[in-house]
């Protein structure tokens, strides 16, 4: 009987837009006000043109000779880098081990332990390195603690997260041939997160010596402080080889970490 | 038969190299370990160190709330900070949108050359820290958060223009392809097909870029470019550790929810 009546055509409304022009119309509060905060011109950047380009023109040539003297620096600069990601890496394990809630099941350590690593990833390096400056005086040292602290915070927070995704069936084998904790993470977990742990320990290596390059700027080590005192007296061109020099030295260090990792994963 | 058998035997080839290859990498390592411990100049705390350590723990356990509001005070500090870190990641993410496609794989083998300068510009402006960018800036616009604001305009295309690219490489070309055979032009192509697939991602890393920027915005201000971090550098220099203590916690406090809020997006638009 009522197979018989037609079914009324509706067309079927399009989606409310409200949402997007709600979202739209917040993002462009929030950039009016962080323009107007900030004192942000797009004038003072245009009228200011020529003195960025004479800043440019200034710096070439680049201060060949000046190289000699930024070695011992540069070098410094990777060794805190090799010594930071060493240490990060030696502290990570345990921290990995208490945050990956398959392998620590207690639910009110693993979370604590993620909160704390979390809080380490809020601090910038800089403000670490600033910090020990204070606490330890000047030179390279300050400068390997905050890097350290720094590295804990993503090697941890990228393996536990590799380690929560391994497969189930080696842990369920190991605890199924009463292998005790040791044994359990010895042969279960280590095998298969080795790899990742590897991989972001490099990562993270290249990572620092970006950092490291910077953090003489609150005198923590490295080729950071040259930076600072070759802007302070407007000596441009060694700004340049400094630029140059770390250039290279980055791109180094990212090349053959990315062939090394690539060759792991 | 015993040649058979021989011949099934699993022979263990390349036991000899792995183990040179192991032994080869030990070695490698041990020598840049010590040539980096050999460089470090020895490891001495001065008596002042657990003091003024205690004195910072202490700071962060009994902050100066006193610095908390005021013009000059914490809040402010904090707004500033997020407000050149919003606008830095504006800019930036404007800017890379060209780059993430000029950085991407082609299909055909022409753009070869393209995509390999696209991602050497990408890396150049990678390796620049934003700090010394803000150094830079700051010659040119004046001190202030302005300069901050370019550095971080700046110096974010770098990231944002690697992950774009990979966005755009992993686009699916049925639509594109779709819309080129009703006879759509150029322009029509993109927004209809290229856009809607890369929009989510594109603002997935602008959020997770603006994450970061926060955190290098509130170091900005140790070079004069605004933000948080003068007050900090002050509070330091002039050993004032309670002020310290406020403006660490109201950092960590600022960058938490940040990501709360960032990653609550990030996981609702994949």
């Amino acid at each position: 009987m009522s197979q018989s009546q037609t079914p009324k055509k509706t067309v079927p409304r399009p989606p409310s837009k409200l949402k997007h022009y709600l979202t739209a119309a917040i993002i462009l509060i929030l950039l009016g006000l962080s323009y107007w905060r900030t004192g942000s011109s797009i004038m003072d950047l245009f009228n200011n043109r020529d003195q960025m380009a004479s800043l440019v023109v200034d710096m070439f040539p680049p201060d060949w000779a000046y190289f000699k003297e930024i070695i011992e620096p540069m070098l410094e600069t990777i060794r805190m880098a090799v010594i930071g990601t060493t240490f990060g890496a030696i502290i990570s394990i345990p921290v990995i081990l208490l945050c990956a809630n398959n392998v620590n099941r207690v639910p009110w350590i693993s979370y604590p332990a993620r909160f704390v690593l979390n809080l380490i990833r809020t601090i910038p390096e800089l403000l670490l390195a600033a910090i020990f400056v204070a606490i330890f005086g000047l030179g390279m040292i300050p400068g390997i603690f905050a890097l350290t602290i720094f590295s804990v915070g993503i090697i941890a927070k990228l393996t536990y997260e590799s380690v929560e995704g391994i497969d189930k069936g080696p842990l369920e084998a190991m605890t199924a041939v009463g292998a005790n904790k040791f044994q359990w993470i010895a042969f279960s977990i280590i095998p298969q997160a080795a790899a990742y742990f590897v991989s972001y320990v490099l990562y993270t290596f290249e990572v620092n010596i970006r950092a490291a390059a910077i953090l003489g700027l609150v005198g923590a080590g490295g080729i950071g402080l040259y930076y600072d005192s070759n802007l302070g007296f407007f000596n441009y061109p060694r700004v340049n080889t400094l630029i140059i020099a770390t250039l290279v030295v980055v791109l180094i260090i990212d090349f053959v970490s990315n062939k090394l990792r690539e060759k792991l994963l | 038969m015993s040649q058979l058998s021989t011949q099934f035997v699993a022979k263990p080839t390349g036991r000899g190299k792995r183990l040179f290859n192991r032994v080869l990498i030990l070695v490698i390592l041990a020598a840049i370990y010590v040539w980096a411990f050999a460089g470090v100049e020895t490891f001495e705390i001065k008596e002042t160190a657990g003091q003024i350590s205690k004195a910072i723990l202490n700071g962060i356990i009994q902050p100066d709330w006193d610095f908390v509001p005021g013009a000059e005070g914490l809040i402010y500090g904090l707004i500033d900070t997020l407000a050149i870190s919003i606008l830095g990641t504006f800019i930036s993410a404007i800017l890379t949108i060209p780059f993430g496609f000029w950085a991407a794989t082609r299909r055909d083998k022409s753009g070869f050359f393209v995509t390999g300068i696209g991602r050497f510009v990408l890396s150049f402006i990678r390796v620049f820290p934003e700090v010394v960018l803000a150094i830079i800036f700051i010659k040119a616009v004046g001190p202030g958060s302005f300069a901050g604001v370019l550095a971080l305009g700046l110096h974010s295309i770098g990231m944002l223009g690697k992950l774009f690219a990979e966005e755009v490489e992993a686009i699916d070309h049925g639509p594109k392809e779709a819309l080129i055979a009703t006879g759509a032009n150029r322009l029509q192509v993109l927004v209809y097909s290229v856009l809607p697939q890369v929009l989510p991602g594109f603002i997935s890393y602008t959020l997770y870029r603006f994450e970061l920027n926060v955190r290098g915005a509130s170091i900005l201000g140790i070079i004069g470019a605004g933000g948080i971090g003068a007050p900090l550098i002050f509070a330091l220099q002039s050993r004032n550790w309670p002020r310290v203590g406020v403006i660490l916690l109201g950092i960590i406090v600022l960058v938490s929810l940040i990501d709360l809020i960032s990653g609550y997006f990030r996981k609702k638009i994949v």
